[in-house]
């Protein structure tokens, strides 16, 4: 392999920060959603590029779950979100403070 | 050679979307740079040899998740939300956390990169990927398999309480 | 029948999680048989899922202690059935079992009485079933998400009412970030060692050089995943208002069962693959220790809401518990067995009162409506005081066991001065416990509504309270269960 493993994981970190940054930082419930998938991306392709170090398929095996987790939770947060978006007409973490520290 | 000029344009894709996707206005252009990001990786996965994922990166990401996420966005009205503040108002702490934590995780893996190499690592290619994966998903990854079916059972369940008017 | 990869003790072994699938796909299709007043029946079919599923347990604990194994291991070392895994889910059983007999009426009162509840119950017990028994990476993800996505649909169960939504929205979104940090801390664990297998992970972890920079990125990223799911501070942010929202009866199963199956989670991963790393752990934890307790006794003293105050209570209690991890010893993690065990009791009992307090019209989850609880009715008022004093740790109740034990264990290991703060915290957390007995005993009702006591909740409080009691006064048989469920650190 002429590109080493750590440019993949150094990639894989920095989009893992994007997610974590995204997800801290964005106001829209679906684009907090969206940085989510990207985290879950970033884990993927760390454990892909594991797994073509090692030679071994578990890390493949763990990305073919991951990916289940993430359509599993996709399904179940967007149905939460329609729920929520049917009661009050907005998306905005900032509007959603009947309930405060 | 050519594998790092295929690493760099899929990296310059995938880092590139991912910023895109986190500042973008409008959620459904999100969506798309987001779109861009996950072909990205499914590039990275066929350059790591792993067909099969990138065969599914496509098909479930791209084509199932991504297409639900725009489904969602047009059932829900966002005009109003794209015109607003974008950010929350604890925008540079969150930055100052992102900023903290992705210095944190680049030294960690800089200073380690010598830990990563494996006496036993064969050189050579990975076996015939898709017959592989099947093989260890039937055989010594069966458990965790069989609990999926219950979860996506837990997700259908879950979706059609929560989204359905009457139960 | 069976090929070559399977035995049929490898069946054995996830029997139990069969048979709650089996019920929880049963109770789904028998629902639509029953009329609308009878959709108390999916509840009775819950409870026989659960009955057998115990059966199930003790047939397997016989077994093993008739053939003298101490654990049985299956799926080729990805699933073991030990004294932890089997304690762990007794408790999981009986929380959800007194969670399901307070359900029915409380569900009939908020009129969203679907069997879908029910189902999503016993499937949140499967995942809870391999968090605590899968020796895997990859086993104990997926468990994970399946006890949690059930306890997010359950937690916003109350579709039309903005406050449920709301806790199921910031439950959600962060559980998934939390699932995110702790994939992320995994692969790297896999990545430094080549395997999914928790006893492979440690062994290859004790093979690597200390102070390896990539090993502290792994062990914080799992760390914090870890944390957020028992919310500990400063992870906590989710569970006040996550609680506060769910309906009642789900915020004291989801004080109880899912908190119970998160720990399991953590003491198997911090003793097993994380084991060899117990010096670069136990300074973060004991941090994290201080703080969780300092801001759950805090935040608990400005509550008004009952539901808020039990949240912030028990990320205190979480505190208490992390304490005998950091102890380490036989007599810490022994205490955090106990500790689980007659916190499940004493919690469901708090919360069996308070999901009487829901009638027509009176949602009952602010302090007020306690008032004159005991002018109303004074056999739940004095119920309620027991269990208050058992959550404060005052013997001759149950609660008293619990941190008797995480005290010993700190001055065993000489922690003396985290002793001294756990103690301080006990004081405090006295004060906001007495609040709320001030208000049911010397204040006047403001409400003359009757309580709504159905069988069910009588038999949850006659339960609870028998047991707050039995532990606290006749404890032995109790302390021999936990020290047989203690995970021996690997190494």
């Amino acid at each position: 392999m002429t590109v080493p493993i750590s440019w993949y994981l150094i990639l894989s970190a920095v989009l893992f920060v994007m997610g974590v940054a995204g997800f801290l930082f964005k106001r829209n419930i679906i684009t907090i959603f969206m940085s989510i998938e990207l985290m879950l991306n970033a884990v993927n392709l760390s454990f892909v590029a594991f797994s073509y170090v090692l030679r071994q398929l578990s890390g493949q095996v763990f990305v073919f779950f991951v990916m289940v987790v993430a359509a599993a939770e996709a399904a179940v947060g967007l149905a939460i979100i329609i729920v929520v978006f049917r009661n009050r007409e907005s998306l905005n973490v900032d509007d959603i403070e009947l309930m405060k520290f | 050679m050519l594998d790092q000029f295929f690493f760099y344009i899929f990296a310059s894709v995938i880092l590139l979307g991912g910023l895109l996707t986190i500042t973008r206005r409008s959620a459904v252009h999100s969506a798309i740079f987001l779109i861009a990001t996950l072909l990205g990786i499914a590039g990275l996965f066929l350059h790591l040899q792993a067909e099969f994922l990138a065969g599914v990166q496509v098909i479930l990401y791209v084509g199932g998740i991504m297409v639900l996420f725009l489904f969602v966005i047009m059932l829900v009205n966002l005009d109003q939300a794209a015109r607003q503040r974008q950010f929350n108002r604890q925008w540079w702490l969150a930055l100052l956390a992102a900023a903290a934590v992705c210095g944190e995780a680049l030294y960690g893996l800089y200073r380690g990169r010598g830990a990563f190499t494996f006496p036993g690592a064969v050189p050579g290619n990975m076996p015939p990927n898709t017959q592989a994966v099947g093989n260890a998903l039937y055989q010594n990854y069966m458990l965790p398999f069989e609990v999926a079916s219950i979860m996506l059972l837990v997700a259908m369940v879950g979706a059609v309480v929560m989204a359905k008017k009457r139960l | 029948m069976f090929n070559e990869f399977f035995s049929r003790q490898d069946l054995l072994l996830i029997k139990p999680a069969v048979l709650l699938a089996l019920f929880g796909c049963g109770i789904l299709l028998t629902d639509l048989l029953h009329e609308r007043r009878h959709k108390y029946l999916n509840a009775v079919t819950a409870l026989l899922g659960l009955g057998f599923t115990g059966v199930q347990l003790a047939l397997i604990q016989r077994a093993m202690s008739a053939a003298g194994y101490s654990e049985v291991s299956g799926f080729s070392g990805g699933l073991v059935v030990d004294g932890f895994a089997l304690y762990f889910t007794w408790i999981f059983l009986i929380a959800t079992a007194i969670a399901i007999l307070f359900s029915v009426r409380y569900l009939e009162v908020e009129n969203e009485h679907h069997g879908e509840y029910y189902a999503l119950m016993l499937f949140s017990l499967v995942g809870m079933y391999f968090l605590a028994t899968a020796m895997d990476l990859i086993t104990l993800f997926i468990g994970l998400e399946t006890m949690a996505l059930s306890v997010y649909v359950l937690a916003g169960f109350l579709r039309g009412d903005r406050r449920s939504n709301e806790a199921a929205m910031k439950y959600f979104l962060l559980g998934a970030f939390s699932s995110g940090i702790l994939a992320y801390g995994f692969s790297l664990l896999y990545g430094l060692t080549g395997s999914t297998n928790l006893r492979a992970v440690a062994d290859a972890l004790v093979a690597r050089p200390s102070g390896d920079p990539v090993v502290y990125l792994a062990l914080i990223t799992t760390a914090t995943g870890l944390l957020f799911k028992v919310a500990a501070v400063p992870f906590h942010q989710w569970a006040p208002d996550a609680y506060e929202g769910a309906p009642t009866s789900i915020t004291g199963f989801m004080s109880t069962a899912p908190k119970a199956a998160a720990f399991a989670f953590l003491l198997r991963v911090f003793l097993v693959p994380l084991a060899p790393l117990r010096p670069a752990w136990e300074g973060l934890l004991v941090v994290v220790c201080v703080l969780t307790m300092v801001v759950g006794n805090l935040a608990a003293i400005s509550q008004n809401n009952t539901k808020r105050l039990f949240a912030y209570s028990s990320i205190s209690h979480v505190g208490y518990m992390l304490l005998g991890l950091v102890a380490g010893n036989e007599t810490g993690l022994k205490g955090i067995a106990v500790y689980l065990l007659v916190y499940v009791f004493m919690n469901l009992g708090i919360f069996t009162v308070l999901v009487a307090l829901r009638r027509k019209d009176i949602i009952g989850d602010e302090i007020e409506d306690l008032s004159g609880l005991f002018f109303k009715n004074p056999v739940s008022a004095v119920f309620m005081l027991i269990f208050l004093l058992s959550l404060a740790g005052i013997p001759p109740t149950a609660g008293f066991l619990g941190k008797y034990f995480i005290f010993l264990s700190l001055i065993e290991t000489r922690h003396y001065v985290l002793a001294v703060i756990a103690v301080v915290f006990v004081v405090v957390a006295l004060y906001y416990y007495f609040r709320l007995v001030v208000m049911m005993f010397m204040r006047e009702a403001t409400d003359p509504e009757r309580l709504n006591i159905s069988p069910g909740v009588a038999v949850a409080l006659a339960i609870t309270l028998a047991m707050t009691l039995v532990i606290g006064i006749y404890p032995e048989p109790f302390i021999r269960l936990a020290a047989g469920s203690v995970l021996v650190p690997f190494r």
